[in-house]
């Protein structure tokens, strides 16, 4: 199984807050192949930005508690010290954030900031990290790269911002790139551009790949491989086109029948899922989503539900997702995979 | 950069025409006669009527400001009465030693406080940290000139390590010279210290959970570069903007520290004027001492188009 | 169509909020340990000032010059001071100078930079000349425009309000206007206008009450500043004159003597910092309640 190139398994993340200790993420596991796109699904505060940026482990050192194992290329990177760790950030694994204008240093040109990922990770002069930083530049898409280099990232558009920040993340050839919501503060013409570019380059360089976010036009854009997750918990993963086609946690088919839709009946109310997302210290007993599930049943309200598996590929957590397909589902009114989600 | 450069330069000249008039009015707001308060209750009247007319106080007062304003553009500040001598000459004499105090008083600040204050965001939380906050708050209440009472009563009365009153100039000897103004000076720079760490540290701490931050640390950069040359770099604009604003505070605060421990600068001719109502000595140094704060100012700006290319290029 | 709630309804229920949102306000100032401190401080201060005169057994002017430089004892609490006056009266009533110069001018530059401010966020024309103006008179270090009008108008305690009031008003005005121009910007403004208020209505009801929150914080500092101030002048002999008892007064007689006479500069200048130290307590705690977005330091 040499092509797994990321496993995370049973992984928990406490935080240390001024109300006690608060568990983010709770017994999440999935892994990435070499080349396999997966796509990590949630409402804000579902806990998959604290997953994405536990692999590289940049969430607050002193206050942040982490259990499970994550297996990069089969070692557990979750107990590297530090500065093990900090040799394969940028390096093999990259990362790429949401607001581009926010993450990139307003003081230092946009070369400087590739070359130093550069300079970090490979034995280059400093000349030749500057031609591979315009190299780099040219190959995200970035018109007259030469002149850019020297450019300071408020001098730039949202969407050339964040293909600096792509640059920056391929500039020395990761294996795997972790993006979180990279598209989500872009207008929504230049996110097509960017997730096309993240498609082509993906698929150059050969890697593995985390999406993040909340947009299921994205997932169906790019992903080969979905988890949704709820309140800290991984509550079903497949294959992309299984989640379109037939979804089977009552969460996944609530969020894919809450996309309002081009064609059908003009006066049909918006569908929207019962209830808020409780907080992390309000966590419900038994599973997490009965309060807000139209199917739930006092097994549900006692007792926690696994992930099971189902079929090849699927997972699923859930006590009735059998009964609730034979029922149809929340999905009354689904429509196929081959419609295309719009965003 | 250079098209700052020109702005900031020309929105000088309004303020520092301002400047000049408020100076002026200073002098002519004097309840009663000038003159008559210059040559105390003893004069007879004809000398009072010699003095306004020798001071050109008949004139209608638009005449005698642009008068007194062609002369400050030429350096002619006026002359002292009592110490027979330009009033430009005479600031200048004194100008040595207030430079070193306020030089050292700002040297210490800055060296002392903005390694607490790093510290005290990298450790935010802990009893360094709180024990910080308390200390600077307190720094902040105490005003120089009570802190340098407070220091002779202490070190000079108590625990005689320092003397507590006089000055050497830099001819004396380095160590002579620096000795007589080592108290003067914490007790000079301790409020700007207290200012400067408390802001050193809110910039840091926003500095550091900027996400651009969190970028630097995904590529693997090593925490020591992160301080040093991502946050550090960020940080310091808001810190510059405090000493900036505080340097001000530190040239006056100096006069009345040189009050405290006989200083003979630039605080000692202003206050010893006052006392003897040498009106051309007062409004000279005053005027002095306003230009300089708004060209330092000036500088301050020039280099917040150094260390931040925003300003510089202006913002898209 | 009907109304859906009557006027004293609607009114009522306004007023419930409010009262509801004071209510709120004063139960987060007092879990704010530090403030409240800063208030305690100053009410006993202030308490202090007011009734000790008529505690004390002896006045600030009362010479002895018998008993003078005599250390804290059992007659004379704080010791006496080089004429033999009591110390301790003497400062009391130096507490009640300070308060009531801090207070006047506290008071004074709020109304006066909140007229100047608001005026100038409104008009623009009027703006630059203000603006230009304020900032010639901020090009001064504080003290220094102190001293120099206290010598062109001569030591008084009245001439000392005058003369801080001219210092602090122009970055009050600076705050309000700042405060006021980012309320102009809202669209709640453009409405009234589109409804045709009149300017003043506009100024004062409604721009003016959103502009309160960073003045009041701002006039608990400059009342602070105010109380360092007037301690300065009066030490350098351009404030209270002598014999009247200013904090300030009280620590130019003290360094005179100081390698004598502890006393006469210890207990002037703690009640100079503990005074100053409570303002800027309370002062941090109202910006942390009223104005949270502001930076941690001062000013």
């Amino acid at each position: 199984m040499s092509d797994l190139l990321l496993e995370v398994k049973n992984l928990k993340v406490h935080f240390d807050t001024e109300n006690g200790r608060v568990t983010a993420v709770d017994d999440v596991s999935f892994s990435v192949k070499q080349g396999e796109t997966v796509g990590v699904v949630g409402e804000s505060g579902c806990g998959k930005s604290v997953t994405a940026e536990s692999i590289l482990r940049l969430l607050d050192e002193k206050h942040t508690n982490y259990e499970g194992n994550i297996f990069f290329q089969e070692k557990d990177i979750l107990r590297f010290r530090y500065s093990e760790l900090q040799k394969l950030r940028g390096n093999d694994i990259s990362m790429i954030f949401q607001d581009p204008m926010s993450s990139l240093n307003p003081v230092y040109t946009v070369g400087n900031q590739i070359v130093e990922a550069l300079l970090l990770h490979q034995n280059l002069t400093k000349k030749e990290a500057e031609e591979k930083a315009v190299d780099m530049l040219r190959l995200t898409g970035i018109p007259l790269p030469e002149k850019r280099v020297n450019e300071y990232p408020h001098e730039l558009s949202g969407g050339m911002r964040q293909r600096v920040m792509i640059a920056m993340a391929l500039s020395c050839k990761p294996k795997l790139l972790i993006a979180d919501e990279p598209t989500t503060a872009l207008d929504v013409t230049i996110q097509s551009q960017i997730l096309d570019l993240i498609k082509d380059l993906k698929d150059e360089f050969n890697m593995g790949t985390i999406m993040i976010t909340h947009d299921l036009g994205v997932v169906a854009e790019v992903c080969t491989k979905v988890v949704v997750m709820y309140l800290g918990q991984v509550i079903e993963e497949a294959s992309v086109e299984s989640i379109f086609s037939s979804p089977l946690h009552p969460y996944t088919q609530g969020l894919l029948k809450s996309i309002p839709h081009i064609e059908g009946p003009r006066d049909e109310k918006l569908y929207v899922i019962e209830g808020k997302v409780p907080t992390l210290n309000q966590i419900p007993p038994g599973c997490r989503f009965a309060p807000r599930c139209e199917f739930a049943t006092n097994l549900c309200k006692t007792e926690k539900p696994q992930l099971d598996s189902y079929e090849n590929d699927r997972k699923v957590r859930c006590w009735h997702f059998k009964e609730i397909q034979e029922k149809g589902g929340v999905m009354n009114g689904i429509r196929n995979e081959s419609d295309k989600v719009t965003s | 950069m250079k098209g700052y450069i020109l702005r900031r330069l020309l929105s000088l000249i309004p303020v520092l025409f301002v400047v000049a008039v408020v100076v002026f009015l200073l002098m002519h707001i004097t309840p009663g006669d000038p003159a008559a308060v210059i040559l105390g209750p003893e004069a007879s009247p004809n000398e009072i009527a010699e003095l306004r007319e020798a001071l050109g106080l008949n004139r209608p007062v638009t005449e005698q400001f642009v008068s007194w304003f062609g002369g400050v553009l030429q350096g002619d500040l006026g002359n002292s009465i009592f110490m027979k001598q330009p009033v430009l000459q005479a600031f200048f004499e004194h100008l040595g030693p207030t430079l070193s105090l306020a030089i050292m008083a700002q040297i210490l600040a800055i060296v002392v406080a903005i390694p607490l204050g790093i510290l005290a965001a990298k450790f935010r939380g802990s009893i360094l940290d709180q024990t910080f906050m308390g200390i600077s708050l307190l720094g902040i209440s105490v005003p120089s000139f009570l802190l340098g009472l407070f220091l002779i009563l202490l070190v000079g009365v108590e625990l005689k390590w320092l003397p507590v009153a006089g000055y050497k100039p830099l001819n004396d000897g380095l160590w002579n010279h620096i000795k007589y103004l080592i108290l003067p000076a914490i007790a000079l720079g301790s409020m700007q210290a207290a200012l400067i760490a408390r802001m050193t540290r809110s910039s840091m701490l926003d500095v550091l959970n900027a996400n651009y931050i969190k970028t630097a640390r995904s590529k693997g950069v090593k925490e020591s570069l992160i301080v040093i040359k991502h946050t550090l770099r960020n940080a310091f604009i808001p810190i510059l903007t405090i000493i900036g604003h505080t340097f001000g505070t530190l040239v006056a605060g100096a006069a009345v520290v040189e009050t405290v421990f006989n200083i003979p600068g630039i605080g000692q001719l202003i206050i010893n004027s006052v006392e003897r109502r040498d009106f051309a000595v007062i409004q000279g140094s005053v005027l002095l001492i306003a230009v300089s704060y708004v060209l330092i100012n000036l500088v301050i700006d020039l280099l917040y188009g150094v260390i931040d290319p925003r300003v510089r290029l202006g913002r898209k | 169509m009907q109304n859906l709630i009557t006027t004293e309804q609607l009114n009522s229920i306004k007023s419930e909020m409010k009262k509801k949102h004071r209510d709120l306000l004063v139960k987060r100032f007092f879990s704010n340990k530090l403030a409240l401190f800063g208030s305690i401080l100053m009410t006993v201060i202030v308490l202090l000032a007011i009734i000790s005169p008529f505690f004390t057994s002896f006045t600030p002017y009362e010479l002895d010059p018998v008993k003078r430089l005599q250390p804290p004892g059992a007659e004379h609490f704080f010791g006496t001071d080089n004429y033999g006056r009591d110390l301790f009266s003497r400062i009391v009533n130096g507490a009640r100078v300070s308060l009531i110069i801090g207070f006047a001018v506290a008071i004074i530059t709020s109304i006066l930079g909140m007229i100047i401010g608001l005026y100038s966020a409104y008009y623009k024309k009027l703006d630059g000349v203000l603006m230009r103006i304020s900032d010639g008179l901020m090009a001064f270090p504080a003290i220094l425009l102190a001293i120099a009008i206290m010598a062109s108008l001569g030591p008084r305690l009245e001439n000392v309000i005058i003369a801080l009031v001219i210092v602090f008003t122009p970055s009050v005005a600076r705050t309000v206007r700042s405060a006021a121009l980012v309320v102009k910007e809202q669209t709640y403004v453009e409405a009234l206008k589109a409804q045709g208020a009149s300017a003043s209505r506009i100024i004062w009801l409604n721009i003016a009450t959103n502009v309160l929150s960073p003045l009041i914080v701002q006039a608990t500092f400059i009342f602070a500043d105010s109380i360092i101030i007037e301690a300065a002048l009066s030490f350098l002999g351009a404030g209270i004159p002598a014999p009247d008892p200013s904090w300030g007064n009280l620590l130019y007689d003290g360094k005179t003597v100081i390698f004598n006479a502890w006393w006469m500069t210890l207990f002037p200048g703690i009640a100079i910092m503990l005074s100053v130290f409570g303002l800027n307590l309370f002062g941090d705690g109202l910006r942390d309640l009223l104005d949270p977005h502001t930076n941690k330091a001062k000013k």
